[in-house]
């Protein structure tokens, strides 16, 4: 017996001749059910320590943060990039990074990326100590079951809440451990 | 024999980290003179649950989620067979290879020739409690190859030659002033000034794992869930270690138990909802990954994904018990309980302590291999009102007492039934269990131990507390 076909069997044998389950009560806030409010996004962004910018030109915000050695997906919007700025070969040789993103939940203060060209690769934007991110009002969703419903499974995806964090010290959060220590914001309406 | 075969069986001893050393009383009574111990515990599961009450009183839902949420359970392990069996072709359909263990050994062995066939001496771990369970760590030692926690809680414990004794927090017994000598100590090429503010010692971890992350090819993790509709699994975390391992390695294992499943993508909804609001007290965790298989050019471009039984069929077996394998391992019953505040989790035995190991531990090995555990309580029931997904800790408890084998246990139940009868409060909540007990004319254990000489007369239906209370 293959030990796929024995812990099957077991799984049987231990659930033996149950009734099926009782039907999931599903009474909480569903997908739809709230609209989407960008303040309470900000709100919870800046609460977890990223930093926002509700600023139309990302290029200029760029450069303010002067991102040294930045790297960006294939697809990224050139015209947020700031002139002149020294672009990195690759993510492990950049100081900085900039993205876009596929969602962002308003009651939890998460960005979720998707790996679309405009994001790039799970790891663009996990080495560089900085993370920029842009993300439009219209990506904005209310809720968690809202996010799931606009996200495809079969993606690789981040789900990015604040900067790396830790709760490993007497259980207090402090921010910056392996993922990018900054990360900022930048709301286009 | 073959139906003998396929009949839910427990996990076997010699291999794993399910079973303690001396029993939990003994245990118990050692931690309870370390009062350094309790000062870290009581502090940092305080912070916890103040934290974890404030982003919880957010949710207008809470206990609608919550229900959701034991009712996915249920209804998930009811169809486990088909689920399993989806999760496999979906997984194999996007590139990734399943492997079935049976057990703690076996899983070791499918892991261990999955890391010699890549030639690889090192592996990368990200924080898994279902590899702890089963001993991976030493079962790759002695095959020569090295694994490197990346969680710093891990990363503490492992330097410190320690164990675990937190769910979540494994190094929670250890203060930021213990946590920079075992840096200070054990630390390659760490700063000789490095103080014991949190964020220098996060920095410290930083640097010094971040060439391991980027030169080591092979990386195991565990899962907090698994999608059966889509192939897709689930890591949260918090430092970004989960992200390096997940996607900078060649070669990603994964390890996780039968029971990680849900069936639809949909469901994530109520667990990434629930988890983090009950684990670390965050609306949501700083980085959760999910991915389907193998996605080219992006990540691993070799996975595996090794499904354990271990005991968890045994669980599955007994209706009463089969609860226990609903945890989504947050570790909420674990901060709210005042035995485990006191004692700590190493007294445990086991990788699972607390409420939700004195119940789980003893279903996986057997309960006369962990006999002493389900008197490791005092059955007041805030494990339960804490629990994301409602799992009645103390039904199960009383339960289980019903089936350790008795002249060992009596002794345990003395212990218990002495703490008990320190607290009164805590004595009120082992009268309402008293009434959950299936043995109505006796008192519960570990009442019914100390009593077990005299008579006693019916439980009321109601306490005199209770009656008196509503006078
Ligand atoms: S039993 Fe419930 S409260 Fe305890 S760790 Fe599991 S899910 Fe969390």
């Amino acid at each position: 017996m293959s030990s796929k076909d024995l812990i099957l069997s077991r799984v049987r044998a231990a659930l033996g001749q149950q009734a099926s389950a009782e039907p999931v009560p599903r009474d909480y806030r569903s997908a739809g059910s709230l609209e989407p409010d960008v303040e309470m996004l900000v709100d919870r962004l800046v609460d977890y320590k990223a930093v926002v910018h509700r600023e139309q030109d990302v290029a200029a915000v760029a450069a303010r943060l002067q991102p040294g050695r930045l790297v960006v997906p294939p697809g990224i919007d050139r015209s947020w990039l700031p002139p002149g700025v020294t672009l990195a070969e690759d993510e492990f040789t950049a100081d900085a990074v900039l993205t876009a993103a596929t969602v962002a939940v308003a009651e939890t203060g998460t960005i979720v990326l998707d790996g679309s060209p405009d994001q790039g690769h799970r790891r663009l934007s996990l080495l560089p100590d900085l993370h920029i991110c842009v993300v439009r009002t219209d990506q904005v969703v209310a809720s968690v079951p809202d996010a799931l419903t606009r996200l495809d499974a079969t993606r690789p995806l981040t789900w990015i809440s604040g900067p790396s964090a830790t709760s490993d010290i007497e259980l207090n959060r402090v921010e910056g451990v392996h993922g990018p220590r900054n990360l900022h914001v930048v709301l286009l309406d | 024999m073959s139906t003998f075969l396929g009949m839910p069986a427990t996990s076997p001893p010699g291999v794993g980290n399910l079973r303690g050393d001396e029993p939990f009383p003994k245990a118990a009574r050692k931690a309870l003179a370390n009062s350094q111990l309790r000062r870290n515990l009581g502090h940092a599961t305080g912070t916890i649950r103040r934290k974890s009450g404030a982003v919880i009183s957010e949710l207008p839902d809470w206990q609608e989620l919550r229900a959701a949420g034991s009712a996915l359970k249920a209804a998930t392990m009811a169809r486990l067979p088909e689920l399993l069996e989806q999760l496999e072709e979906k997984v194999t359909a996007a590139g990734g290879v399943v492997h079935w263990a049976a057990d703690a050994a076996e899983a070791n062995r499918i892991v261990t020739g999955l890391v010699r066939a890549t030639g690889q001496e090192r592996v990368i771990k990200v924080k898994s409690m279902a590899t702890q369970e089963i001993g991976l760590n030493e079962a790759l030692e002695e095959a020569g190859i090295a694994a490197v926690e990346t969680d710093l809680a891990e990363l503490i414990v492992q330097l410190g030659h320690d164990k675990p004794s937190h769910i979540l927090v494994p190094a929670i017994h250890r203060n930021r002033a213990e946590i920079r000598e075992i840096f200070l100590r054990e630390m390659p090429g760490v700063d000789p000034a490095l103080t014991d503010d949190p964020a220098t010692l996060a920095a410290a971890a930083r640097r010094y794992l971040r060439e391991t992350f980027l030169s080591t090819k092979v990386a195991v993790s565990g899962a907090n869930f698994a999608v059966a509709e889509t192939g897709t699994l689930a890591v949260l975390e918090s430092e970004g270690n989960g992200r390096m391992c997940l996607t900078l390695p060649e070669t990603l294992i994964t390890v996780m138990g039968i029971e990680k499943l849900v069936p639809t993508w949909q469901d994530l909804e109520v667990f990434l909802q629930l988890l983090p609001r009950a684990s670390t007290g965050e609306r949501m965790n700083p980085y959760t990954s999910m991915w389907t298989g193998v996605t080219p050019g992006d990540g691993p471009q070799e996975f595996h994904l090794v499904l354990l039984d271990n005991g968890r069929t045994a669980v599955l077996a007994d209706e009463v018990g089969r609860q226990a394998l609903h945890c989504i391992r947050c570790s909420a019953c674990l901060n709210v309980c005042p035995v485990y505040e006191r004692t700590g989790g190493h007294a445990y035995g086991s990788v699972y302590p607390g409420p939700i190991g004195a119940v789980l531990s003893p279903q996986l090995t057997g309960v006369e291999d962990n006999a002493s555990l389900p008197y490791a309580s005092s059955l007041c029931g805030a494990c339960f009102d804490a629990c994301p997904v409602k799992i009645d800790i103390p039904s199960i408890l009383v339960h289980l007492r019903n089936e350790v084998p008795h002249p060992r246990a009596e002794k345990a139940a003395m212990a218990a039934a002495a703490y008990t009868m320190d607290h009164p409060a805590l004595y009120t909540r082992a009268q309402h269990a008293a009434k959950l007990s299936k043995h109505a004319k006796k008192l519960p254990p570990p009442l019914n131990g100390w009593t077990a000489s005299r008579d006693l007369p019916e439980p009321p239906p109601e306490t005199f507390r209770d009656w008196w209370a509503k006078r």
